[in-house]
């Protein structure tokens, strides 16, 4: 299908293809929205709202808000930064998130989007909840202590795995990631080949004993921010 | 028991039809009959209707009334929201107590009796109120608290405790509530004498597209708060392609404060089912479902009653009135406690047996509403107005209200006020007149809209109650000037993060750290830059949050800084030492004053 569709960015103008959302079409002109729970070839979830934009003057996520001819898209302005920056802060402190010893860490996109946006520390106070981790199968592990409820694990294991091996449980502050079995995660049938195992974007759902095969240093937003990925892309 | 759990489990999936999208049903009979939804029961219900466990948990761990670990075959529900507790709900939650020989949150050593506290029930009128069961009992006080608990452990039936009966139709052999409708004004459009049946006829009469051009031509809007006009969304439904279309009645009456549906469900069913069969008329629809609020199970067994009338009457079925082709029939279904289902993508979540998580929009109801069909969701009021229209014409609609809000509108109005009750008022009246009908003295605060709307005060009593000026689906709440503004706002806030979905961050974690702050300058700790603190996170919340709930939920903190401001400066002034009010330097220092024997020296108790 054509680019049909022309809208801007903040002042840039951008080409959509009809049915593109505008994080795809942001994505592909190499405009970085910056965003967390959204994650390409799944069902967008729109609940981190990180990639909030205005859109004629109207907040909307852009991973879940179709593209329409002219729009005026606000994305890189103080506004919308600091409200980014009020979510990153809102995820940090909801949770435990302990970078320092944390086997995700340089490879975390949390951990990266707090750099990205020059957080050193959270201005809001932690709330230091009290979360568990399942370890109770062989490869993988749970720690809900660092987990952003994005809904990536909950898609890709129902959508691509098949298999819906997890689901949200509870609501509010209590909502959390529920396994598909009385408690433990070892007695699902989930594995550790499956797509929701590679899809977290925290430390959350991890494989185990793999934790340090890269060491820190050599991890993907170690030497470049998060987002540069996408603003060195040339368009496709 | 388990084999007892089994046989009735598939009797119930059988009932449903094994139909995943009635697990809501299924899962509330299942809670009703054995007191929880256990995992062993979650196994079966699985497999039953072939979907997955962790599917059965992620609905059931989401609804108030829903539980995994057993409660007692009696559980009472005190309404803890501000009104009850201003009318002495922690005196009777202290008699209940004492008598159950329990806390709040706990069920008797017998596993008989649970006692826990749940939001708004909608009986602000009659407050402090509480559920037994579905059984509502109001004007509490601690010795009717003792006697009820007294009685229910003798006789285990919470049906004897509605003595005596409510006013009108409260008293009907299927209702029996104490309940009342406390209907202080009667206006011209909903509690009007009216002839029934006249507006479906009417409706009968004109072409489906005539129907929704009088309701246009009425400039009908949405009577649930936000407002939207109503002849657009049916427009919007009907010209949606799909084969199934859905008409839904909003009746999870959850905004704090309102109760006003309770009483046209009590007093005017008929009018308001007449309203959802002229909408599915109008926009090609066979189905319609009403959305009642768990809270409002007393009145199931009535409404019911009330449809298969309407059936043998054929005015539902096919044929409706006589219209050839045109069928149409409405069935109930049961919420389970949980505010944010009154939002109407997450209501059409409920129905379709799943957690009331909102859906994203695009694509809205209109287009892809329940099963993924064009919907109109729309208010229990909204309705009987949509009835009425076609009755009487839009021209005689359009000339009560004000130019902007034709009609009138039905307001709840509870708290420090001589007849708390319901009122129907011509849109446009000022908020001081209101306050003067309803006996309201010494008014210091009047919340309009509920916590989700705004906290006004006098210099905005002139105002008035419409569309372009205080919007509210209902709710008035008034507090005279012994009532503390802050702590009002800090349970307003309370409620929205207990009954936030958790879906989106601002919403579920936003709420708490307003409510941490707010809580902080309330108990004398806050700083002055807290002000602007709160004021940029309200406005994070209000901007980022992905539905209504989330994007109002802020309001008791932003409204209160903007008209009370005075009463947090008050509080947040700088101390004298130039320490934050929240450090306690004293008891920072304590440890280290033991260890070395002797008192600071600059930070000493009596400086």
């Amino acid at each position: 299908m054509s680019d049909n569709i022309t809208f801007t960015i903040d002042g840039v103008e951008v080409k959509a293809r009809h049915g593109e959302t505008i994080i795809e079409a942001a994505d592909r002109a190499g405009i970085y929205i910056p965003r967390l729970c959204y994650m390409k070839d799944l069902i967008p979830h729109g609940s981190c709202r990180v990639c909030t934009v205005m859109v004629n003057g109207r907040p909307q996520a852009a991973c879940t808000q179709p593209v329409v001819q002219g729009i005026v898209v606000e994305n890189n302005t103080p506004a919308m930064q600091k409200h980014r920056r009020n979510l990153i802060d809102m995820l940090f402190v909801e949770g435990n998130h302990f970078c320092m010893f944390c086997e995700k860490s340089g490879n975390c996109e949390l951990q990266a989007m707090a750099y990205r946006f020059g957080i050193p520390a959270p201005k809001y106070p932690y709330m230091f909840p009290d979360k568990d981790i399942d370890a109770s199968h062989p490869d993988i592990f749970i720690d809900r202590n660092r987990c952003i409820l994005c809904g990536r694990c909950v898609s890709a294991s129902r959508d691509v795995d098949g298999k819906t091996a997890f689901e949200f449980a509870g609501r509010g502050p209590h909502k959390k990631i529920a396994v598909n079995a009385e408690a433990n995660l070892g007695d699902t049938n989930a594995e550790a080949s499956d797509k929701a195992m590679s899809v977290c974007p925290v430390g959350a759902l991890m494989k185990k004993r793999i934790g340090f095969a890269v060491p820190i240093g050599s991890r993907k937003y170690d030497t470049k921010p998060i987002g540069s990925e996408i603003e060195s892309s040339t368009r496709k | 028991m388990s084999e007892n759990l089994g046989t009735f489990i598939k009797n119930v999936c059988h009932k449903y039809k094994k139909d995943k999208t009635r697990l809501m049903d299924i899962a509330c009979e299942v809670q009703e009959q054995f007191g929880c939804v256990s995992g062993k029961a979650m196994d079966l219900i699985a497999g039953e209707i072939s979907i997955h466990r962790v599917e059965v948990e992620n609905l059931v761990s989401f609804y108030a009334f829903l539980s995994k670990e057993p409660k007692g075959k009696i559980v009472i529900r005190l309404c803890n929201d501000i009104i009850d507790e201003l009318n002495g709900a922690e005196e009777v939650a202290k008699a209940f107590s004492e008598e159950l020989g329990i806390k709040v949150g706990q069920t008797t050593a017998d596993g008989k009796i649970t006692l826990e506290y749940t939001p708004c029930i909608g009986m602000c009128d009659q407050a402090p109120a509480a559920m037994v069961n579905d059984v509502i009992v109001t004007n509490l006080n601690s010795d009717k608290a003792r006697k009820i608990a007294h009685s229910i452990k003798k006789h285990g039936d919470p049906s004897k405790l509605s003595a005596p009966l409510g006013d009108g139709n409260n008293a009907n052999e299927l209702v029996l509530s104490m309940v009342n409708n406390n209907i202080r004004q009667k206006g011209e459009v909903i509690f009007a004498r009216h002839e029934q049946g006249a507006g479906l006829t009417k409706a009968l009469s004109l072409s489906p597209v005539e129907v929704i051009r009088d309701i246009k031509t009425a400039r009908l809007r949405g009577r649930g708060g936000a407002g939207f006009p109503t002849g657009m969304k049916w427009e919007f439904a009907r010209q949606a392609t799909g084969t199934n279309r859905y008409v839904i009645c909003n009746a999870d009456e959850g905004e704090p404060g309102t109760f006003k549906d309770r009483v046209i469900l009590t007093e005017c069913p008929d009018l308001m089912f007449e309203g959802m069969t002229i909408a599915g008329y109008a926009i090609g629809s066979e189905t319609g479902i009403l959305y009642l609020r768990g809270e409002y199970a007393y009145l199931r067994a009535f409404l019911e009653k009330i449809l298969s009338n309407r059936r043998k009457n054929g005015m539902l079925g096919k044929d409706v009135g006589g219209k050839k082709g045109f069928n149409f029939d409405i069935r109930i279904q049961m919420g389970a406690g949980a505010y944010i289902c009154g939002e109407e993508t997450a209501l059409i979540s409920s129905c379709e047996g799943l957690r009331g998580d909102p859906k994203t929009r695009p694509p809205f109801p209109a287009q892809k509403g329940y099963l993924a069909s064009p919907t109109t969701v729309n208010n229990v009021e909204t309705f009987c107005c949509v009835a009425r229209i076609l009755d009487k014409g839009a021209p005689w609609f359009t000339e009560i209200g004000s130019q902007g809000s034709p009609s009138t509108k039905l307001l709840s109005v509870s708290g420090d006020c001589k007849k708390p009750g319901v009122y129907e008022v011509p849109f446009g009246i000022k908020v001081s007149d209101l306050l003067k009908m309803v006996g309201a003295e010494d008014t210091a605060a009047v919340q309009v809209g509920g916590p989700s709307g705004q906290m006004i005060g006098p210099a905005d009593f002139k105002r008035t109650i419409c569309y372009d000026d205080l919007a509210t689906g209902g709710s008035i709440m008034i507090f005279n000037s012994t009532r503390d503004v802050l702590r009002i706002a800090s349970k307003f806030m309370e409620f929205f993060v207990e009954e936030s979905c958790g879906y989106c961050t601002p919403c579920r974690t936003g709420n708490v750290l307003l409510k941490e702050r707010l809580d902080r300058i309330i108990a004398g700790k806050g700083e002055p830059s807290d002000l602007d603190y709160l004021q940029e996170l309200g406005e994070s919340v209000k901007v980022s949050s992905r539905c209504g709930m989330g994007q109002t939920s802020p309001n008791p903190v932003l409204s209160t800084l903007k008209n009370f401001r005075g009463q947090y400066e008050k509080l947040t002034k700088r101390s004298k030492d130039g320490l934050m009010q929240s450090f306690d330097i004293k008891a920072a220092i304590a440890d280290a004053e033991a260890i070395a024997g002797r008192p600071s020296e600059k930070f000493s108790l009596n400086s």
